[in-house]
């Protein structure tokens, strides 16, 4: 079973193709049968390596698979070769299984669109593409997959494209990760002149014997795989591009913001991660861009309008978890919020859809209102995907994830106390904000009419999201509420496990546990008193000097697109504005200088062959007479 | 052998000498049939057998078979000159100068075992060794400078017919 | 040793076929002065490998009979095609190329 590891990538690849090549002349059932059965096969085959790899688990922690050489000089040999561990299998059974559900839920939320194959074609490609990237057995091969993520996401997030504002996003989009690729493009050259190898586990146990650990070029490569991870994962600097990402349809921002795309930045950290313990620095660095993205991220999703970019928001700030887990060293937690997180952002995107779905289009949360009774099953999905962000203790997946990782903050001995503060005030904006949201949409009186509940295609990946949002935590919990540690050993033979800084008992888990709990319902006690009353007193507080400076300071996302905007954008328009002028001159006197020099060349083009003949000899005549001096 | 080697290097250069002053098409090929007999004889003298038969069979014969083909396809520009191809004077100067030849390649058979000309061991091993082994790539790129011969060749020669119609 | 007039009956050889190539007009006669050359060249190449004993000349030889025959069958077609246009053989009345 494990042999047919190769189908898994290839699979949505050649569905890609075939309603690529002849997505036009096929009839729209069939469009959805192979772009949907694709990745589902996809999934299957996924769960039939699973089968196998567990049951072979203890005998060994990786399988390899080579198709073929890609690139073979002497020098350099890069395989197609796929690398199945703990770690790329849990990425590959997100992407699958979920890339899945988002697939089925696509057929009936496009169903009248007039791109149906296009669409259906570049979603194939983005998982095929993501699951190259999570399978590559080498820097090289991850490479092709981190850039084919990025073609997908600007094809898919320019869907529309016929709205110029949408091109511009997906504009952004790619040249805003563009500047994050890049950076990771050097890093891999000076990976491959330092260590002359692109393989993954030959990088990292060479990295490991030959840069002591703090050593400058170590800082220097994670610094640079860090600016790449940050670009894909839509962190602080680089976060301005998510949330304009919304442009495209919900489909396309669930499949980027739970199982592709923005997870690339988190999984290349976890998968380098020896090379990112041989620079504590750059992994403080980590942990900070987390906070910070975290912070920012759930400040700016308290004041935004439109459904999707505050779950754009949540997202950035839930990736900002996950780097914080990461940069305090707690690998396997950043994964199991990983895992969560998949499923209940996957969910509420997936709700929020429906919600837009069932009101022509509409996604000002201001124009929404009271649609508990009108849609009951978006109600219910969307409530558990709220309540797991927000981690509702003890029922919910996002709880176990979250507490682990804010565990893990406290106890680490690479964080600091401040950071499990910010990472405690996050997750009471966290509850703010997904409750801000239940509230406005759901509650409250009637705004807009909705015109009846999505069909059966669209609810059942709404209700199985729902499921796992729930349960996938049951995989991992605390001792303190009982003791069930499964991912964690899981992850074990891939990931160092983390160690806890003496001092840390039971007593002080448990209160740092009640902590969190509390935070995170005071957020939503907090947002039940602000959004639920009729005579809203949020509205009084927006009023408030404070509030007009916080409220648009916030809804730009802390000012960074404007800044962006007058930092680079403005002086580069300026630049070849002006210095236009002066190089053009430059080229008008290249310009010049070609044509005369043409006009005294072409003379010599005399059309007769003798005269060519003789030119010829008298140039070798010439050269040999060089030679001879 | 060194008079064997001028002889020969004369009859060559008076060849090509007429080839390139003769106005005859046909008279000029023959007169080149002649360098190239005279060159191979030279090959020969110089140890190297194997060329010295190739530059007959191949130069001597299939490329210039070619152009005499050429030269009769060429018909109505050559009509004029029909006549005078068969005179004496088109074939004496060539046939002296391919008797003198004669006599040379006479001679070496009578003569016999010269030291340096003799076949002293099979060098064409070599040869081939050296041209499957490192000229390897040399013969590849042989090979695909023949295709497109051949297909150019097709090319051009079918056009012709098929507009000549 | 034979190389060295060898290698200035080849250097003769080179000449005449560069006059007569620069010397005619009539295309065809341009044609045999190339195959002069050729084969000068390739006495050069025998009697450098004759000189030091080596089979690398001979094995140059075999390249330039293969491009003597190469190019012969594309310029003899190339012949046909311009005596049938333009009904002459004369180089310089095939200019049109000029620049």
């Amino acid at each position: 079973m494990m042999n047919l590891l190769w189908l898994i990538p290839i699979l949505p690849l050649a569905g890609f193709l075939i309603l690529a090549l002849h997505g036009e002349h096929l009839s729209r059932r069939l469009v959805a049968w192979v772009g949907c059965g694709s990745v589902g096969m996809s999934a299957c085959i996924t769960a039939l390596v699973g089968v196998e790899f567990f049951h072979g688990l203890p005998d060994r922690a990786s399988y390899q698979q080579t198709m073929w050489n890609w690139i073979d000089t002497s020098e350099m040999t890069v395989g197609l070769s796929w690398h199945l561990d703990a770690l790329s299998f849990l990425m590959v059974a997100v992407i699958t299984g979920i890339g899945f559900l988002i697939h089925l839920y696509s057929t009936e939320y496009l169903s009248d669109d007039d791109g149906y194959a296009r669409f259906f074609a570049y979603m194939n490609l983005f998982v095929s593409a993501m699951l190259t990237l999570v399978l590559a057995d080498n820097l090289l091969l991850l490479y092709l997959g981190w850039e084919g993520v990025g073609l997908c996401s600007y094809l898919l997030i320019g869907f529309w494209y016929h709205k110029p504002e949408y091109g511009t996003a997906a504009q952004k989009a790619f040249i805003v990760t563009r500047i994050g690729d890049t950076a990771f493009a050097v890093g891999l050259f000076i990976i491959f002149t330092q260590l002359k190898t692109l393989s993954i586990q030959q990088v990292q146990t060479l990295a490991v014997e030959a840069w002591p650990v703090g050593s400058n070029i170590a800082m220097i490569v994670a610094v640079l795989l860090l600016i790449g991870a940050v670009g894909k994962s839509a962190q602080l600097p680089l976060q301005v591009w998510l949330p304009d990402a919304m442009a495209g349809p919900t489909p396309v921002s669930a499949l980027i913001h739970a199982a592709t795309m923005v997870t690339a930045g988190v999984y290349l950290i976890a998968r380098m991660h020896d090379l990112f313990a041989l620079a504590p620095l750059v992994q403080g660095i980590v942990a900070v861009v987390g906070l910070l993205t975290l912070l920012l991220a759930a400040s700016s999703a308290l004041v935004q309008h439109d459904i999707k970019r505050v779950l754009a928001y949540s997202t950035m700030s839930q990736i900002g978890y996950m780097f914080l887990a990461l940069g305090v060293g707690a690998w396997s937690a950043a994964l199991f919020h990983f895992l969560t997180h998949s499923c209940f952002k996957a969910l509420l995107f997936l709700a929020a859809g429906s919600v837009i779905h069932s009101l022509h289009h509409e996604q000002d949360i201001f124009r929404m209102g009271g649609l508990r009774r009108q849609l009951p099953w978006t109600f219910w999905t969307f409530l558990i995907g709220a309540a797991a962000m927000s981690g509702v203790p003890l029922i919910t997946a996002g709880f176990y994830s979250k507490d682990w990782i804010l565990w893990s903050v406290w106890s680490s001995p690479l964080s600091q106390q401040w950071m499990w503060v910010g990472a405690l005030l996050g997750a009471f904006l966290t509850g703010l904000y997904s409750f801000r949201l239940i509230f406005r949409v759901f509650f409250g009186e009637v705004r807009t009419a909705a015109h009846g509940e999505p069909g059966l295609a669209m609810r059942v990946p709404l209700v199985v999201l729902a499921g796992l949002s729930l349960s996938v935590g049951f995989l991992e919990i605390p001792h303190t509420l009982g003791g069930l540690s499964l991912f964690g050993p899981y992850l074990s033979q891939v990931l160092p496990t983390m160690e806890v800084r003496p001092g840390m008992d039971d007593s002080s888990e448990a209160f740092e546990q009640i902590a969190v709990t509390c935070s995170a319902l005071l957020g939503i006690g907090l947002a039940a008193f602000f959004f639920l009353p009729r005579v809203s007193v949020v509205d009084r507080l927006v009023g408030t000097a404070v509030g007009r400076f916080f409220v648009p300071f916030w809804q730009g996302g802390w000012g960074f697109d404007r800044l962006y905007e007058r930092a680079f954008i403005q002086p580069w328009f300026a630049l070849t504005r002006d210095a236009g002028e002066f190089l053009d001159r430059g080229y008008g006197v290249l310009v010049t200088g070609a044509e005369f020099c043409h006009v005294r060349l072409s003379r010599t083009q005399t059309g007769h062959i003798r005269w060519y003949a003789a030119t010829i000899a008298v140039g070798t005549l010439m050269l040999l007479g060089l030679f001879a001096l | 052998m060194e008079t064997l080697f001028y002889i020969a290097a004369a009859v060559t250069l008076l060849a090509t000498l007429r080839v390139i002053t003769h106005v005859h098409a046909v008279h000029a090929l023959l007169y080149l049939v002649v360098a190239l007999i005279a060159l191979s004889l030279i090959f020969y003298l110089l140890g190297a057998e194997f060329a010295a038969a190739l530059e007959i069979i191949i130069y001597g014969g299939a490329i210039m078979v070619l152009f005499i083909f050429v030269v009769m396809l060429l018909g109505p520009l050559a009509v004029e000159q029909e006549r005078t191809w068969l005179t004496p004077g088109a074939w004496v100067g060539p046939s002296i100068l391919a008797l003198v030849l004669l006599g040379e390649v006479g001679y070496l058979i009578v003569a016999g075992d010269l030291p340096a000309i003799s076949i002293q061991e099979p060098r064409q091993k070599a040869v081939s060794i050296a041209l499957f082994g490192p000229y390897i790539i040399g013969v590849e790129l042989a090979s695909m400078l023949l295709l497109p011969g051949l297909i150019g060749a097709y090319h051009l020669g079918r056009r012709l017919s098929s507009e000549a119609r | 040793m034979l190389s060295t007039p060898a290698l200035l009956l080849a250097t003769m050889l080179f000449g005449l076929g560069l006059i007569g190539l620069l010397s005619r007009r009539n295309i065809l006669y341009m044609l045999l002065s190339l195959e002069i050359m050729l084969n000068a060249a390739a006495l050069a190449f025998i009697a450098g490998g004759a000189r030091w004993g080596q089979v690398d000349g001979e094995i140059m030889f075999l390249f330039i009979l293969t491009l003597a025959a190469a190019e012969v069958s594309v310029a003899l077609g190339i012949v046909l095609q311009l005596s049938y246009r333009f009904r002459t053989l004369d180089a310089d009345a095939f200019s049109e190329m000029r620049g």
